[in-house]
């Protein structure tokens, strides 16, 4: 029992940080001036499942404070009060507390009740304000005339179920004052077709004495939506405004309940868990299917084979590999999600930041649906937050400097993501001042980190920014500006696989654009052998592949070979040097040269032959075993056997380092350093 | 030395299919010798098939195979051992085995010239290897098991598997 309220708590904390999410996007929504009845609902129905739920898991501090803000939305959506800046920066404020109480629930550490206290007695003096003025009185707050309630409660059959009580709402509402209840047994059932689980009963109540309609309500939070519910008062027997509203409302929520029971199932009790789109679900089902009947085809075919059904049999194994492949990118489409995840975080930042700085700034997004894999998810987002706070930060300028340049007086910051071949290419720009190459390039030799004599390229100038102990804010803020950040969102993406560039104009806009991979269990590779040995380059690492021409070798001091390609010289790898292979290919002449890049550096790998290019599942060597220089993982091929998969990067450094197995820079005498 | 195990032997009732609720250890042969490992550590015994070489990495790291789908590094034990190599056999094997780290477990094969046997070997019927100084390296040892005539030398695999290039993740081999 108690695991099964532990797994519920899971649920309701993941569920309660979704609402937060909700109530933050309509809050800013309002921000921006766009308010309407139904983001106001929202953000009401928001605050209200976590109240209740955090009462009943035992948050009591949650639904406390939850129960204040609420309050004062129900206000707020009854029309008593109209929605104000001030307003909308408290409810974003509540709903940081909520949070951090959510956090500290989730963790079972304490709660910072100085803040929450503080935040509560800010909200209580907003509501207490509202008492000052008369005009926003509705009669159902305090009808000083009121002399009773009727109350018609008709449940659904299904609302005991939901583990209601009957008997102690009754008692409840038995407290309040003198109480008469009239059972309406019209829809009850013959004994024959009784379902001893569900209500058919409905009550007329009359109740009797100076109550609160607040009072009422509160009895029936917890049926709201499982009933039909009529509450006059006594004196008038019409049904209020409000209440056909509510009777309106009454009629959606079973729906949404077991949508809510659904996912519930789908969260399980991992700690990670991944909400997937049911039409993937049907997807992979369907594909399913077909394997299994390709599968029976294939098996039918096998019992009483002949070469006269060979045709079949290859047809047979065509579609075999069609469904497994389409089989297999469906079950990694599971794991991709949109990355509207990771946005959805910038608009409150945004927000926040323009507050602090005095900035203006609209962001932009586009692209939000893009999907890339949850684990890469996980890790992009904080390099994001930070590329994004720098363009705010540093990027933009403040509104008076805007506009003497010229521009409107609110920056853009743009965030954007579409696929690009086997990639996820996430562009952050802003409109801003854009980067100065001279003053970086006079930060970095002010911090050492080249020479003043140094010449560089604009690009090498602008990649000294991802340097470590690179800052250019003049000023060291609690943003931005100390110097750890822009390195470390450099090696997060490279370690991802990815790669980060930055585009600039000065005085009028910046862009960081990040490459990804799509995912990280598969990858498309190229096949290689040298001697006996097959091993995998990353296709997204391969530029060209080129059988050697011989005029183009050249060497150094005899020893560090280039290859001349178009306008370039690159390093010549002897593959089977490097990794120490035996081979008898070991002649430059007419062999095949792989020309790949790895961490900005280019060189040309001898290999013996290029076979097939194929999608690969990456497995780790590190589980079993460690880190192998120039390689990133293994593969199983085909036949059972395992290959590496060579990470150029790596195999790059391991062969500038020449700390491998064969000295790397004596060259055979095969007669092309002639 | 070879009295002390005289004794231990008449004492100690050890042999196969002896009773007792000591350890059971799997016993195999490198180089004429009897080596034996906590059976409870052994996965699985295949016969040797290729291994994939890892480049850079010692010699005794024969390189990594495919065990239903997991990726698992093949230790030559002989040379391990600087024993001289010999071409592998008919019983030749690879011991799986797991092999308790730190805080990870993982799964590592060792070739052996053969498997030898099951024996139960109670706690005290152990002896502590003798020191030898600097003649050979002692610490890969957990102890002395006699079994009939026959010393039995018990690998502490975890402290074996677990040193030098096996773990490290930085060590890019020199020259040779």
């Amino acid at each position: 029992m108690t695991i099964d309220m532990e797994q519920f708590k899971t649920t309701y904390i993941e569920e309660s940080h979704e609402g937060l999410e909700v109530m933050e996007s309509k809050l800013l929504e309002m921000d921006a001036g766009e308010t309407d009845e139904d983001a106001i609902n929202s953000i009401f129905r928001a605050a209200h499942s976590i109240k209740g739920g955090g009462a009943t898991f035992g948050f009591s501090d949650i639904s406390n404070f939850t129960h204040v803000v609420e309050t004062l939305l129900d206000e707020i959506r009854n029309g008593e009060r109209v929605i104000n800046q001030e307003a909308i920066d408290l409810f974003l404020t509540s709903v940081d507390v909520i949070r951090e109480m959510l956090t500290a629930a989730q963790k079972g550490e304490a709660i910072d009740e100085a803040r929450a206290s503080d935040v509560k007695q800010q909200l209580e003096k907003m509501l207490g304000t509202q008492a000052d003025d008369p005009a926003t009185l509705v009669e159902t707050q305090a009808n000083p005339n009121n002399v009773g309630w009727d109350i018609h409660f008709i449940p659904f059959p299904e609302m005991l179920t939901r583990g209601n009580d009957v008997v102690r709402m009754f008692r409840e509402l038995g407290e309040l004052g003198a109480f008469d209840v009239q059972a309406d047994l019209a829809k009850l059932p013959t004994l024959k077709d009784l379902n001893p689980e569900e209500c058919h009963i409905g009550w007329k109540i009359t109740l009797t004495g100076s109550v609160l309609r607040d009072q009422i309500d509160e009895i029936f939070a917890w049926v709201e939506g499982d009933c039909e519910l009529i509450i006059t008062p006594l004196a008038d027997t019409k049904p209020t405004k409000q209440d056909a509203k509510r009777q309106s409302q009454a009629k959606q929520p079973p729906v949404k309940v077991t949508a809510a029971a659904e996912r519930r199932v789908g969260a399980g009790a991992e700690s990670s868990s991944i909400r997937v789109d049911i039409e993937k679900i049907d997807a992979l089902i369907n594909m399913v299917g077909e394997l299994v009947i390709t599968q029976s085809m294939l098996s039918q075919l096998g019992e009483d084979f002949d070469m006269g059904r060979c045709e079949k049999l290859l047809k047979g194994l065509g579609q075999l590999e069609r469904n497994t492949r389409e089989l297999q990118e469906s079950v990694m489409r599971i794991r991709m999600i949109p990355i509207s995840f990771a946005f959805n975080r910038f608009p409150r930042m945004i927000h926040d930041m323009c507050g602090k700085f005095g900035k203006k700034v609209v962001l932009k997004l586009s692209g939000e649906s893009t999907e890339l894999d949850k684990t890469v998810m996980e890790k992009i987002g904080d390099p994001l937050v930070h590329l994004v706070r720098n363009s705010l930060d540093h990027g933009i300028e403040m509104p008076e400097q805007r506009v003497a340049a010229g521009k409107p007086e609110s920056g853009t910051v743009h965030l954007n993501a579409f696929h690009q071949g086997g990639n996820i290419v996430i562009e952050i720009t802003d409109d801003g001042a854009g980067l100065d190459k001279d003053k970086i390039f006079a930060k970095a030799v002010e911090k050492g980190l080249v020479e003043a004599s140094t010449v560089l390229s604009d690009d090498k100038i602008y990649d000294l920014l991802f340097q470590p102990g690179f800052s250019t804010a003049e000023q060291v803020t609690d943003i931005s500006g100390r110097g750890v950040g822009m390195d470390v969102v450099k090696r997060n993406i490279l370690a991802l696989g990815g790669s980060v560039e930055v585009a600039t104009e000065l005085g009028c806009c910046t862009t960081f654009t990040i490459r990804l991979p799509l995912t990280l269990a598969i990858l498309d590779g190229q096949l290689i052998c040298v001697g006996d040995e097959t091993y995998i380059i990353p296709l997204i690492s391969i530029i060209e592949s080129l059988q050697v021409d011989k005029k183009s070798v050249s060497a150094i001091a005899g020893k560090a070979e280039l290859y001349k390609l178009r306008e370039e010289y690159i390093p010549i790898i002897r593959f089977h040097h490097v990794f120490g292979v035996h081979t008898e290919k070991i002649s430059l002449e007419n062999g095949l040269l792989v020309v790949v890049e790895g961490n900005g550096y280019k060189a040309a790998l001898l290999v013996d032959d290029l076979l097939g290019q194929q999608q690969v599942v990456i497995k780790s060597l590190e589980t079993n075993f460690r880190k192998i220089d120039g390689v990133s993982g293994a593969t199983i091929l085909g036949d059972g056997t395992v290959a590496l998969i060579l990470d150029v990067a790596g195999l790059i450094r391991v062969a500038q380092s020449g700390k491998h197995q064969h000295p790397l820079n004596t060259i055979e005498n095969d007669g092309v350093a002639a | 030395m070879e009295a002390a195990q005289q004794i231990n032997t008449n004492s100690g009732n050890m042999g196969i299919g002896a009773e007792g609720d000591g350890d059971q250890l799997l016993t195999f042969i490198l180089a004429g010798e009897e080596y034996g490992v906590d059976i409870l550590r052994v996965q699985e015994i295949k016969g040797w098939d290729t291994a994939t070489p890892i480049p850079n990495t010692p010699e005794h790291l024969r390189g990594v195979i495919n065990l239903r789908g997991t990726i698992v590094p093949i230790i030559d034990l002989r040379l391990r051992f600087a024993l001289e190599s010999v071409p592998y056999g008919p019983t030749t094997v690879v011991i799986v085995l797991k092999v308790v780290g730190e805080n990870t477990s993982r799964i590592m094969g060792i070739v052996v010239d053969g498997v030898s046997d099951v024996y139960n070997v109670s706690e005290d019927a152990m002896k502590p290897p003798p020191d030898f100084g600097s003649v050979i390296a002692i610490d890969f040892v957990k102890g002395l098991a006699t079994v009939g005539d026959n010393m039995v030398i018990v690998l502490d695999i975890d402290h074996l598997l677990n040193s030098g290039d096996l773990v490290q993740a930085d060590s890019v081999v020199g020259t040779n």
